[in-house]
């Protein structure tokens, strides 16, 4: 409850913070190549309240901000930020938990499997992928995959989005990391169980192993996973910036850049704010989560 | 590729079969897939300024004029004939039987409301200077006459729109083809605010209407059977990708995705040349650079011009850019109906010499620092490193190279924040004003603190006191002179070209000098 009574501070610091910054960076939301006339640019900087001073401007946005209004987008003018971010996420969010799942199923698979055969062939083959997964940036991986499996043997499309298929080479790029590393989370999580006391009891009463593992070692082995997962949801969601403008994806993630470039004020606004909430949002399901999984947790 | 030639047949079959309800044969369906590089900031046509904009909306909505998709010159649109008074001030426009999608008739009261809702300060038209050349238009829009009625348009009766111009404006019948001039449908405006251009809502009078529009995944035309031209028009269907990231949408043409890029991606120029469905063309742009010549050493035109005659166009061109820029001294690009330019200065390297050491820098000793700015992008990279090393081996001079962020750029270039700065314009309309008026004292667009007497004269009278065509183009021609011989206060390299991949199977699309592509003339044959 604690946590939950401090949320109003950490956003009103971080929407001060990004509003005022904001204005330090040079350049407007009008500016373009051409010049406007002097009483094309005034008309406009009246029509968004841009000619008020900073502080009404600021107060301005504060209220709206409690009343769950982003404000119009400076470069869409027939859109508001809430409309685009509501369009947005909801494909954000798909190709978030996609890459998610993804990295659960596959990189925890992985790293189970990697403990138990520990310094076996299979344990340096995934521990070896792992390192290459964690370090391939996901704009090197993205247009590989593009030449290969789209242009090259033609399974899947290009980008865009409406299909399971458009959602395949994005889960992969966006997911690799995460598989990684959870690879390698599960395995040191597995190798420290599998050494202790009570797994050592439960082989000694002659339980197979299969369900020493699942029923024993598995569900303390993943503790150190789910508290990564909090993190990774986060990162999965505002990460996807990179992969979604690679693939052509209407997530929020593009609209995020675009509007820091130009500087769309309402529009970066909107988004920081509306990612800050996310991230606070996943860190409090995470330590729910733990609470859960181990009663030594409580809060 | 043939796997995805297989593919693409089955999903091509798939659409057919839906198609065969219209009465369409397989294989011939009539559906253009344009990837148009970025999500439209809007469709109403008297916000917008871009030209991926203008693509969408030109097909959507009619203006009194269209353009002839060959030379771009003006064609009766909605406006079935007209006439111009003697001294080149009174438009009289008489419109045709036409109807907007929701079954309501196009008349005047219809532009006479969107002109003065682009004119109106409330309503923050970026692109209201369009409209500037009306009696009283700029005024209205300034907020100094507050009466439209004062406003040189008025709707004589339902057909019938007269115009009345503040000066004779030569190029007045290729302006109203123009999106900010287009009409639009006051009772969906006032009906639905800014929602107004959106699916099942916009009412529009061009040869598509909207259909479908999922912002930054696709947006979809389909024809007008109600528009007058209905008959020319033969795309059942237009579809607009809007992939920004160039090499994305490069590859999605590759994989026969889209039909049409009107862009290919700087490091992939030498595979795209060898493909069958390269294109490049002149553009109604010229890519130059700026001098500062407020601040030394390029407050001295000698050192301007050593500078200018310093770089090698033609290398520059053909070894650096590659993919078919014209090089050039001039600013106005060839190719305009009327016009011949003044050759600006050559190549001569030994001749910079000479005017640099007049200058005071004998093989460029004690030239002092200077920055040449530019935004970052890969081809003003490479285009600004080989100028930056033609300089200092013709004239020994070292001038350091700033890339900064595009609205950084914008901002140091309009407050004179920068010594020499690259910078590229695109015309708004095909006639050498549009290239020339920016450079009289105290232009917005000027940005160099250049300033000249007798070349705000010229272009003063080629806008507005010279009726005789021939005449203003000889006023044109010699401001055009003062600017890249005698003052130089920029100093142009090349001419832009269009380049772009385009899918054979497309007809009805010529190569012109804007780029631009009318809809209803283009269909899709095998």
């Amino acid at each position: 409850m604690r946590r939950l009574s401090a949320l109003p501070a950490v956003l009103l610091v971080i929407v001060t913070g990004s509003f005022f910054l904001m204005r330090l960076a040079p350049g407007g939301p009008f500016d373009m190549d051409r010049a406007l006339p002097e009483a094309v640019r005034l008309n406009i900087e009246a029509k968004y309240h841009l000619d008020e001073p900073l502080p009404r401007r600021y107060l301005r946005y504060l209220g709206d901000v409690v009343r769950g209004d982003f404000g119009p987008s400076f470069r869409y003018p027939d859109r508001t930020v809430n409309e685009l971010i509501a369009l947005g996420f909801p494909v954000s969010l798909t190709l978030g938990l996609c890459a998610l799942a993804f990295a659960l199923v596959v990189g925890g698979a992985a790293g189970v499997v990697a403990g138990i055969r520990h310094n076996r062939w299979v344990d340096h083959l995934t521990m070896s992928l792992a390192l290459g997964g964690v370090s391939v940036p996901n704009f090197v991986l993205g247009p590989l995959l593009i030449l290969a499996f789209a242009l090259g043997l033609g399974w899947l499309p290009v980008a865009g989005w409406g299909s399971w298929r458009h959602l395949v080479l994005p889960t992969i790029t966006l997911g690799v990391f995460y598989t990684a590393y959870v690879a390698r989370l599960s395995r040191a999580g597995m190798l420290e169980v599998i050494l202790q006391d009570f797994v050592r009891t439960a082989r000694a009463k002659g339980v197979r192993e299969a369900a020493v593992v699942t029923r024993h070692a598995l569900p303390n082995a993943v503790l150190p996973v789910v508290s990564y997962l909090g993190p990774a949801a986060a990162s999965a969601l505002t990460g996807s910036v990179v992969v979604e403008t690679i693939f052509g994806i209407p997530g929020v993630g593009r609209y995020f850049v675009q509007s820091a470039l130009n500087r769309d004020y309402t529009m970066v606004l909107g988004t920081v704010v509306f990612y800050s909430m996310l991230l606070v949002a996943f860190n409090l399901i995470v330590d729910c989560l733990y609470a859960y999984l181990d009663p030594r947790v409580t809060y | 590729m043939t796997r995805f030639g297989r593919l693409g047949s089955a999903v091509v079959a798939g659409v057919g079969v839906l198609l065969a309800g219209a009465g369409l044969a397989p294989g011939q369906e009539q559906i253009f897939r344009i990837n148009n590089m970025v999500e439209p900031e809007s469709l109403d046509p008297g916000v917008v300024t871009g030209v991926p904009e203008h693509r969408i909306i030109s097909n959507l909505f009619e203006g009194l004029t269209t353009t002839d998709p060959n030379d771009l010159s003006p064609r009766p649109g909605m406006a079935a004939r007209w006439t111009v008074s003697k001294d080149g001030l009174v438009y009289t426009f008489h419109l045709r039987d036409a109807a907007w999608t929701d079954g309501k008739k196009v008349t005047a009261h219809d532009f006479v409301y969107a002109w003065e809702r682009v004119l109106n300060p409330k309503t923050g038209a970026k692109y209201a200077q369009q409209l500037y050349y009306l009696k009283n238009g700029e005024d209205y829009n300034k907020g100094k006459v507050t009466d439209f009625g004062q406003v040189g348009v008025k709707a004589l009766d339902d057909k019938t729109l007269q115009v009345t111009l503040r000066c004779p404006t030569a190029y007045f019948l290729d302006l109203t083809s123009f999106y900010t001039l287009y009409p639009v449908p006051k009772w969906v405006i006032e009906a639905h605010g800014k929602d107004w251009v959106k699916p099942g809502k916009l009412a529009s009078n061009g040869p598509f209407k909207l259909a479908s529009w999922v912002p930054q995944r696709e947006l979809v035309l389909e024809k007008n059977p109600a528009h007058w031209d209905a008959g020319t028009v033969k795309l059942q269907k237009v579809v607009f990708i809007p992939t920004d990231d160039v090499n994305t949408a490069y590859k999605q043409f590759l994989a026969g995705d889209s039909d049409w890029i009107p862009t290919v991606p700087p490091a992939q120029i030498d595979a795209a040349r060898q493909r069958p469905e390269y294109y490049v063309t002149p553009y109604l742009g010229t890519y130059y650079f700026r001098f500062n010549v407020t601040k030394p050493p390029f407050s001295d035109v000698r050192v301007r011009k050593a500078l200018s005659m310093a770089v090698d166009r033609e290398a520059l061109t053909k070894f650096v850019t590659k993919a078919g820029e014209v090089p050039t001294s001039s600013f106005v690009p060839a190719g305009m109906r009327g016009y011949e330019g003044p050759r600006g200065l050559a190549f001569d390297p030994a001749a910079a010499k000479k005017l640099l050491a007049e200058a005071g820098f004998p093989e460029g000793k004690g030239f002092p620092k200077t920055e040449l700015l530019y935004n970052t992008l890969e081809l003003h990279r490479v285009i600004t490193q080989a100028v930056q090393q033609m300089w200092k081996e013709s004239l020994g001079i070292q001038v350091d190279l700033a890339n900064v962020e595009w609205k950084v750029y914008l901002a140091r270039q309009s407050k004179l924040d920068f010594h020499l700065s690259r910078a590229g314009w695109i015309g708004d309309y095909v006639d050498p004003n549009t290239f020339l008026d920016m450079w009289i004292t105290g232009g917005g667009n000027n940005q160099t603190g250049w300033s000249n007497k007798r070349y705000d004269e010229l272009i003063a009278r080629a806008g507005c006191g010279i009726v005789d065509p021939r005449e203003r183009m000889k006023a044109l021609h010699d401001a055009e002179r003062i600017l890249v011989v005698d003052e130089t206060p920029i100093m142009p390299l090349f001419t832009y070209v269009n380049k772009g991949m385009l899918s054979r199977k497309v007809k009805g699309w010529y190569p012109n000098i804007l780029d631009q592509h009318p809809l209803k003339h283009i269909s899709i044959e095998r």
